[in-house]
């Protein structure tokens, strides 16, 4: 039952991969959407007590090369998986090349699940992909202090659904480069 | 009631009282608004009329009293309330009130009571319950409280009823806390909601446009901790919930994640990554800030939670392979032992407030669901029927398990009893609701 479950999602995950090959708008940080700003606001549930604030915005817009597999920065994974698959490789690989030869560049590797599982568990298995996609851009030239990692879990889906295809399109770490 | 126990319980009334006035809260807009639905009862519900309390207008500011009340109890899926068009009177004391009379009409209890202006503008609810069958008053009760506090009370009378027939305490005047999302993904807003256990007079305590996770009440009810990535990493932090004052306990390295408070209030429970990035558990001693590692394995080693003795943790880990619950000693060099067989996924425990189960999201016929372990003999019972259900809490009775799941695509609350037998769903109107996580007794 489960084998026949896991068949099908790498069939399903195959073919988003098929589609991804081209640059696509998920392709493009999620920081971008996001870049408005991040702030956030503290309340406590007693009118008489004074709101805090804090503003928090780290300014991203989408910096980073564009040309050829440089464009495409998003890393898809197989349902509970942090293996990096096949037609991922050149896309890291390119990443390694130009951060290795730009060592002023900085990139943000943020990791994330589909929604299924609980969310503590989806946020170690997003940190796992995020270093899954560190460690390769490392073996290819990439330079430790060039790469920070943050894992989201499920908490900030590139897809809305509740199907194989949102959720192959959810399970993936973004290369944002930060300048 | 014997002479001892009526004063006890006018003590246990008078000191709920003075708390009620202390827990006032303004009124403010809520976000979602949660409305509830009761999707399973007990098949001989215990029949019960709870009639409208006399008024106090315009002082009581328009809130049924007994309407909420009936709410309470027909909620947990053990009463059944006489419909008030079949009420043959609407006594307001328990000496207008006739007994084969209202038997007659098929009741095993009766619930009478008043509202009343008192000076200062504050407002005292006054109730008597009555068993129809024997003639034996079994409560009577006043609490007093401004307006702002009527809901509380009439939860406090639901509690007393609860406790008085069914002989647990009831956990009406408790609150719940939850996270609303809204918008579509990648532009979606994160709230920390909290709520009265019915999902009425919701405040946001907390609005980000990056994810707020994992909410865990304090023993005391006065903080909440939680999950924050609103610096674009996840940091924990402690929120007082009447001042909205917090500070940020952890925001090391990496991930920073599932806080859970140890049963004094003293200490945290965390999942911490490091830069490396492998996640385990650790404790972290709020005053000292002095922080000892419990887990050291390779595998994911995630959300801790603490047994009521203090000294054990409960933790998923899938160091067999797949997420499954774990036992350790809340010391440095312990040895795990695993807790859950039977399904190939089985994560986030809690633990109830007695220590006799372990309620965590299973796997059950592909669908996840919410189960409860006895941890005496290790039987499993799939509670829930959803299919992405999560994220149990026990209420602080024991008694009832709230979650979060989706029905027919709606995101909602939902409760079970632990014995699977009742449960009511809180809908939101809009946006998504998750994480909701029960909070402590009223002191």
């Amino acid at each position: 039952m489960r084998r026949t479950l896991m068949v099908l999602l790498i069939a399903a995950s195959l073919g988003v991969a098929a589609c991804a090959s081209k640059p696509r708008q998920q392709d493009a940080p999620a920081d971008a959407g996001a870049a408005s700003g991040s702030g956030v606001d503290t309340a406590g549930v007693d009118d008489s007590a004074a709101a805090g604030s804090v503003a928090a915005d780290d300014g991203a817009g989408v910096p980073g090369p564009q040309e050829g597999l440089l464009a495409r920065r998003v890393i898809y994974f197989d349902f509970d998986s942090s293996e990096i698959r096949g037609e991922a490789t050149e896309i890291i690989a390119a990443h390694a090349r130009y951060l290795a030869s730009r060592p002023g560049t900085r990139v943000r590797l943020e990791g994330h699940t589909d929604e299924r599982g609980s969310r503590e568990y989806n946020i170690a298995l997003g940190e796992r992909r995020a270093q899954a996609v560190r460690r390769a851009l490392m073996l290819q030239g990439a330079a430790d202090t060039q790469l920070s990692t943050v894992s989201y879990g499920e908490e900030r889906p590139a897809a809305a659904g509740s199907n194989e295809e949102a959720w192959a399109q959810n399970r993936r770490v973004e290369i944002v480069y930060l300048n | 009631m014997p002479m001892n126990a009526r004063d006890r319980f006018t003590r246990f009334l008078a000191s709920a009282g003075a708390l009620l006035i202390a827990a006032l809260w303004a009124a403010a807009p809520a976000h979602a608004q949660l409305r509830i639905e009761i999707t399973s009862g007990v098949t001989d519900p215990i029949p019960i009329a709870i009639v409208p309390f006399a008024r106090a207008v315009p002082a009581d500011g328009g809130v049924d009293v007994a309407a909420i009340i009936q709410n309470d109890l027909e909620g947990s899926g053990r009463f059944r309330a006489q419909p008030r068009a079949q009420m043959i009177s609407m006594p307001t004391r328990i000496q207008d009130v006739s007994l084969a009379d209202w038997r007659a009409s098929g009741n095993d209890y009766i619930v009478v009571g008043r509202v009343s202006a008192l000076d200062g503008g504050q407002l005292a609810v006054d109730f008597e319950l009555l068993n129809l069958l024997n003639g034996q008053q079994l409560a009577v009760g006043r609490f007093t409280g401004p307006q702002s506090a009527l809901r509380n009370a009439a939860h406090r009378v639901s509690d007393v009823i609860y406790e008085k027939i069914l002989g647990v305490r009831g956990a009406f005047a408790t609150r719940i806390a939850y996270v609303a999302v809204d918008g579509k993904p990648p532009e979606q807003r994160y709230q920390l909601i909290v709520a009265d256990s019915d999902g009425e007079n919701a405040r946001t305590i907390l609005e980000s446009r990056l994810p707020i996770m994992s909410p865990a009440w304090s023993p005391d009810g006065e903080w909440l901790a939680y999950v924050s990535f609103e610096n674009r990493k996840s940091a924990v932090y402690v929120q007082r919930v009447r001042t909205g004052e917090r500070r940020q306990v952890s925001a090391r390295a990496g991930i920073n994640g599932a806080p859970s408070w140890s049963p004094d209030g003293r200490r945290l429970a965390l999942a911490l990554g490091g830069s490396g990035g492998n996640v385990d558990v650790y404790v972290l001693d709020l005053a000292s800030q002095n922080l000892t590692r419990i887990t050291d394995d390779p595998a994911i080693d995630t959300e801790p939670v603490w047994a009521p003795d203090g000294k054990t943790l409960f933790f998923t880990s899938d160091r067999a392979g797949a997420p499954q619950i774990y036992r350790v000693a809340a010391q440095p060099g312990q040895q795990p032992k695993r807790i859950t067989f039977g399904s190939h996924y089985n994560a986030r425990p809690r633990v109830s407030p007695d220590g006799t189960l372990l309620a965590f999201v299973t796997i059950d016929q592909g669908n996840y669901r919410i189960a409860v372990q006895d941890l005496s003999n290790g039987t499993v019972r799939v509670l829930s029927r959803g299919t992405l259900d999560e994220s149990p809490s026990f209420a602080p009775n024991g008694a009832m398990i709230i979650y979060s799941g989706r029905d027919r695509g709606q995101s909602v609350l939902a409760t079970v009893s632990v014995d699977g037998l009742t449960g009511q769903r809180l809908k939101a109107d809009r946006g998504e609701v998750r994480e909701p996580v029960w909070g402590p007794f009223q002191q």
